[in-house]
């Protein structure tokens, strides 16, 4: 894809959302609510896909950094919205909580990725999964943002033009870091990090870098959460909504960008199809991981172009 | 004074029980190199065995009585035994020869298909129950201690479980093979050693050990449930890294460290808000400044 192609692609996607966005009103509150964490979903799941997907490292503590964007966005606004003298104020107030929210998650993602990304394979993946609850355990223990009870009253301000804007957004920095040439290096990363050093390539860096960035947008995403949902609690971050964007990543395919979106939408509405028979929702959602790591471990959406190999 | 022996014994016991479920992680990454993530589940299945078990073994052996204990126990652990090899067959077999990480989310999948089915209305439902009597408790105070007798059996349980356990991997025809298996696996193929009967045994082996940290977990817990196993399975998970993932000695000590520092850390009310987190931050520091853990060698990697 051309830059200026990608440009222009974000440029309609951004005004399609906010006028679809103005006419929300017009919409099923459900159904808004669904689209909405459509969007979220897509914006965890394009950004763990860079971490993952692209860059070969195996994350399982995504959550974890939701989370530090949701409670650090939320607290934001939930101390300054009072002080707003005019409706106006919300938007600048909401990217402002937004960007800090998503800044202190790639702080923390700087924090946890400089020691852990020297482990490989299933250790990374269990030291992530670590870090992620440890960050769980501080929330559930921080009075001042609720501890266990959770963070209550947030004002909702994620509406369909925030959530689907910033998944464009999002889709946008990741596919274009990807295809510049700098970007290359995590590819050379994901398929041989010995032959990408050997080429002047450092991998800790690119590894660091993409933990940074896909912490960050999470974030963001964790952010958008806290002002959909309007009310926080540390169990909702636990290792399973961590497991939940995996599962999008790998559905999608490992590095394949536009079937980790769509994997995103279709894993948001199969809860809501699957409500009939919520007994059985989580039963067949583990056999659904397992089935699809028997028979297509590289993803639903890859087809045509040769299969990069899932280490 | 009295609190540092107090929570000793308290450690001990619960230390005891994570290193029998970490010596199942740590054979089966010994084996196969992966992390069995549905291991934390056969110790729950293995607690409910024994819960449904108890009633019927008790018009035999009125419980609670040694007897019943130990033949609830055994029982128990044959089923879970069972149960570990059927997993393996049906989850990972197909499986062998793929990248290690779809293995690993493999095993993620066959974890969360166990715990959902069985809070499931049908089978167990997600409601606490409280783990019959197995053996009488008798509290009595030792030496100006408080002392409850299945402190006690815990830590004697688990040594003899390790003296047996030392016996098969190193004096039996199996346990060699076992050895010879996570030393290599083709050249363990050539000398004549059946791999796959070797894998079944071990997930047979380890899964039996989980089944009886369960019981004697079940014990001391208020009650069970379809996910008590999560909590210490990710323990003892941490304990066999802890120790030297792949390391059987190791295992065990890490078990003991990891339960004496969480019970130590439980105790002191500055930080005992923070036990659930004190595991993971050993994990990361272990894993920080000696991967290979406590007692295992570190490995160069070939390029």
């Amino acid at each position: 894809m051309k830059r200026s192609g990608a440009r222009r692609w974000l440029l309609l996607a951004l005004i399609a959302a906010f006028v679809v966005s103005y006419l929300s009103s017009y919409f099923n509150r459900y159904y808004l609510g669904i689209v909405i964490d459509c969007g979220i979903n897509i914006i965890l799941a394009v950004s763990l896909n860079l971490i993952n997907g692209h860059t070969g490292q195996f994350s399982l503590g995504h959550a974890g950094f939701m989370a530090v964007g949701g409670y650090t966005a939320a607290s934001i606004t939930l101390a300054l919205s009072k002080q707003l003298t005019s409706m106006a104020a919300v938007p600048a107030l909401f990217v402002f909580a937004l960007l800090v929210g998503g800044l202190m998650a790639a702080l923390v993602g700087l924090a946890v990725g400089v020691p852990s990304l020297r482990l490989k394979g299933d250790y990374l993946a269990i030291v992530t999964l670590g870090f992620g609850e440890i960050i769980r355990v501080v929330f559930q223990n921080m009075e001042s943002v609720g501890a266990a009870s959770g963070l209550k009253g947030i004002p909702g301000y994620t509406n369909l033009f925030w959530a689907w804007g910033l998944a464009a957004v999002t889709v946008f920095v990741v596919a274009s870091l990807v295809n510049s040439t700098y970007g290359r290096g995590f590819i050379a990363v994901h398929d041989d990090e010995v032959a990408a050093s050997a080429m002047g390539i450092n991998p800790t860096r690119y590894k660091v870098t993409a933990f940074v960035i896909g912490a960050f947008f999470s974030g963001v995403a964790g952010g958008l959460y806290a002002h959909h949902k309007q009310f926080l609690s540390p169990t909702g971050f636990d290792f399973l909504k961590s497991i939940d964007i995996v599962v999008m990543v790998i559905l999608g395919g490992m590095g394949r960008t536009v079937g980790v979106i769509l994997a995103a939408i279709i894993l948001t509405l199969l809860p809501e199809f699957l409500r009939a028979f919520a007994d059985y929702r989580m039963i067949i959602y583990s056999l659904l991981i397992i089935g699809l790591m028997m028979a297509r471990p590289q993803g639903l959406f890859t087809f045509g172009r040769k299969t990069v190999a899932v280490k | 004074m009295d609190w540092f022996f107090q929570q000793l014994i308290n450690g001990l016991a619960l230390g005891s029980i994570y290193a029998l479920i970490a010596l199942g992680y740590t054979m089966v990454y010994g084996v196969l190199r992966f992390i069995n993530f549905a291991h934390s589940d056969v110790l729950m299945l293995g607690a409910f065995a024994a819960f449904f078990l108890a009633p019927a073994v008790a018009h035999l052996f009125p419980l609670p009585s040694y007897a019943g204990a130990i033949l609830v126990t055994l029982l128990a652990a044959g089923i879970c035994a069972a149960l570990g090899i059927l997993i393996e067959l049906m989850a990972y077999r197909p499986l062998r020869n793929r990248p290690k990480l779809t293995v690993l989310i493999t095993a993620i999948g066959v974890s969360l298909f166990i715990e959902y089915t069985c809070q499931h209305k049908a089978v167990f439902k997600a409601e606490t129950r409280p783990f019959p009597n197995l053996l009488a408790q008798h509290d009595f105070r030792l030496a100006g201690l408080a002392v409850n007798s299945n402190d006690l059996v815990v830590p004697i349980v688990t040594v003899l479980l390790l003296a047996g356990l030392w016996f098969v991997v190193q004096k039996t025809k199996i346990g060699t093979a076992m050895r010879a298996v996570s030393f290599n696996h083709q050249a363990a193929a050539l000398m004549g050693v059946s791999i796959n009967r070797v894998i079944s045994f071990t997930f047979g082996l380890g899964s039996a050990l989980a089944a009886i940290a369960g019981i004697l977990y079940a014990l001391k817990a208020p009650g069970i449930e379809p996910l008590m196993g999560v909590q210490p399975g990710l323990r003892a998970f941490i304990a066999a890294v802890l120790g030297g993932i792949g390391n059987l000695p190791g295992a065990a000590l890490g078990g003991l460290v990891l339960g004496l520092l969480e019970t130590y850390a439980g105790g002191m009310p500055a930080i005992s808000n923070y036990r659930d987190g004190i595991a993971f931050a050993i994990l990361i520091l272990i894993l920080l400044f000696k991967p290979a853990g406590l007692l295992g060698k570190a490995q160069v990697e070939k390029v």
